[in-house]
């Protein structure tokens, strides 16, 4: 198995942070794990966006171009990144910053309310987290207790505080992908 | 065997060189390497050791030649543009056979360039760099783990042959996060008595002096002629390179650091399709080994070369193939990055040119 997912929205949306803790579960499951950030200017005030790469043997190549999964925060990332979806493959979006929805036949397109989900929680800050529960419930990639474990690993310790939150979350996101849409 | 972390290249890095024994870091920040040295400034006054940021790459390189004369264990890092202001120190450095290790974590030049990854420093390391007759050996890590794996050889290899020793990297090694484990290694054990270094006269000796400065050309001759009997002892024993799925290659690709990793994608992608690829990856680029790569060029249809750079191992490469076989180069500049793809495409077109449109007339095209 290796999974190639890239991870893009806004600089601050938490795409860094999600593709971190997507890389740091795999670890703990132990999987070969890469996770690249775009570290350009982009991450000081535009699109910003990360590879991250697990599978079961060492990873070949960091730095790929088609993607098992694309999740998108933005418009201009979906824009970016709909074409480099591999047929069959899995694009993941964030509903409510979307006008111009995806296009493509061939792909499975799952649409997630998550920051609303994430204001009814009472803090935006979580989108984030909501959009990884929805994508590991499309793609089990690891286990949504891993993610918890590797929150404690990826947030600094003065938020550990919030770990309760995010572990919500991370439910809501897997509850608002409905049972019948299951990605390859 | 220490537990698996998972950090970032040149968290990497610096935190290897704290467990070889770091006794001094002297750098300036630049992207895409500053994570070293604020990871060390964390960790240095819990641990250990000294680390300063200087008001420069010139201050910081010189700040090195000091440490080392001393005789302590001593590293600086930086990117592309620090590197070249860092020149002249290491000239000196290694005329006056000082052990050090010294990281560029290379980004897009000429110039300042880019923040983003390049190769484009690979003349720069391998060939000199400053001015006159000096060389250093040069690791090329290819994987986090190498980062830190690097530095521990990097230093034992500086003290064995008192010369300074780089890591050549870039920036998406720097900045990429992969699982990696720190070795078992005691620099108690493993760093060697320094007795020329300028640690006080003692009054059973004569003073210990370090220059690079002999104004008789017959004295600096003498030196010289040391430094290349050292070099060439180098050459016969420190060479270092992988292959991947070599045995039953008909394609040979070349690549160090990141652009190999791409071409680990490539071969992949290139069996799939039938196509028997393999990997020639140089850990050393200086000493480069080039009697190795001419028995494999032997063997394959073709070479492709691959590089983030215009085309500078690839004169390595061509200097050890000796005709051998046709070689070809690809590369993206200025902090561009080939992807797996294209540079299956463009080894597939000259697959094709070598090989004709019926089988493989190779000789017909040396």
């Amino acid at each position: 198995m290796t999974e190639e997912t890239i991870i893009a929205g806004f600089g601050g949306q938490g795409v860094l942070s999600m593709g971190m803790l997507l890389a740091y579960g795999g670890v703990i499951e132990n999987q070969e794990v890469s996770w690249m950030p775009s570290y350009g200017p982009e991450m000081r005030g535009g699109t910003a966006n990360c590879i991250v790469i697990n599978g079961d043997e060492p990873i070949s190549s960091p730095i790929v171009s088609r993607f098992d999964s694309v999740v998108a925060f933005n418009q201009p990332s979906l824009d970016k990144f709909e074409a480099a979806v591999k047929p069959g493959g899995l694009l993941l979006y964030e509903e409510e910053a979307i006008l111009n929805p995806p296009t493509r036949t061939d792909i499975t397109i799952i649409a997630v309310p998550a920051a609303k989900a994430a204001i009814e929680l009472k803090n935006q800050k979580v989108t984030n987290l909501v959009m990884l529960g929805a994508f590991l419930k499309a793609k089990g990639i690891i286990k949504p207790q891993t993610a918890v474990k590797a929150l404690y690993k990826v947030l600094p310790e003065r938020h550990h505080k919030l770990i309760p939150l995010n572990e919500k979350a991370l439910k809501r996101g897997a509850e608002l992908v409905r049972g019948e849409i299951t990605a390859n | 065997m220490s537990e698996v972390l998972f950090m970032k290249g040149n968290e990497a890095l610096a935190e290897a060189a704290i467990r070889a024994g770091l006794d001094a870091y002297f750098g300036y920040p630049i992207t895409p390497q500053s994570e070293i040295l604020e990871y060390l400034t964390a960790q240095i006054p819990k641990r250990g050791g000294v680390v300063l940021q200087a008001e420069s790459e010139v201050a910081a390189i010189n700040m090195i030649y000091g440490a080392a004369g001393a005789g302590s264990r001593v590293m600086t890092t930086t990117s592309s543009p620090g590197f070249s202001l860092m020149q002249e120190g290491i000239s000196y450095i290694a005329s006056a056979q000082l052990p050090c290790l010294l990281a560029n974590v290379v980004r897009g030049g000429p110039g300042l360039g880019t923040i983003q990854p390049s190769q484009g420093d690979y003349f720069q390391a391998t060939k000199g760099g400053g001015h006159g007759d000096y060389y250093m050996i040069v690791l090329a890590p290819s994987t986090v783990q190498e980062m830190a794996d690097f530095v521990y050889l990097g230093f034992d290899l500086a003290d064995k042959y008192r010369t300074p020793v780089m890591i050549l990297a870039d920036g998406a090694l720097g900045q990429g996060m992969e699982k990696v484990t720190f070795p078992d290694y005691d620099p108690a054990a493993r760093k060697i008595a320094k007795p020329w270094a300028t640690t006080g006269k003692t009054p059973d000796r004569e003073r210990n002096v370090i220059t690079s400065l002999y104004l008789q050309p017959e004295k600096m001759e003498e030196l010289n002629l040391v430094l290349q009997k050292k070099y060439n002892t180098i050459r016969q024993n420190e060479i270092l390179w992988e292959e991947y799925l070599t045995d039953d290659a008909e394609v040979l690709f070349t690549a160090f650091g990141l652009a190999a990793r791409i071409v680990r994608k490539t071969i992949q992608l290139a069996r799939e399709k039938g196509i028997k690829a393999g990997l020639f990856r140089p850990k050393t680029v200086w000493p480069f080994p080039y009697k190795c790569l001419n028995e494999l060029a032997h063997q394959v249809d073709l070479i492709q070369d691959i590089e983030l750079n215009a085309g500078q191992m690839v004169e390595d490469v061509r200097l050890g193939v000796e005709g051998a076989t046709p070689v070809f180069f690809h590369g993206r500049m200025g902090g561009m990055i080939p992807t797996p793809e294209e540079v299956l495409e463009k080894m597939e077109a000259n697959l094709a040119t070598v090989r004709g449109r019926n089988g493989r007339p190779k000789e017909d095209v040396r």
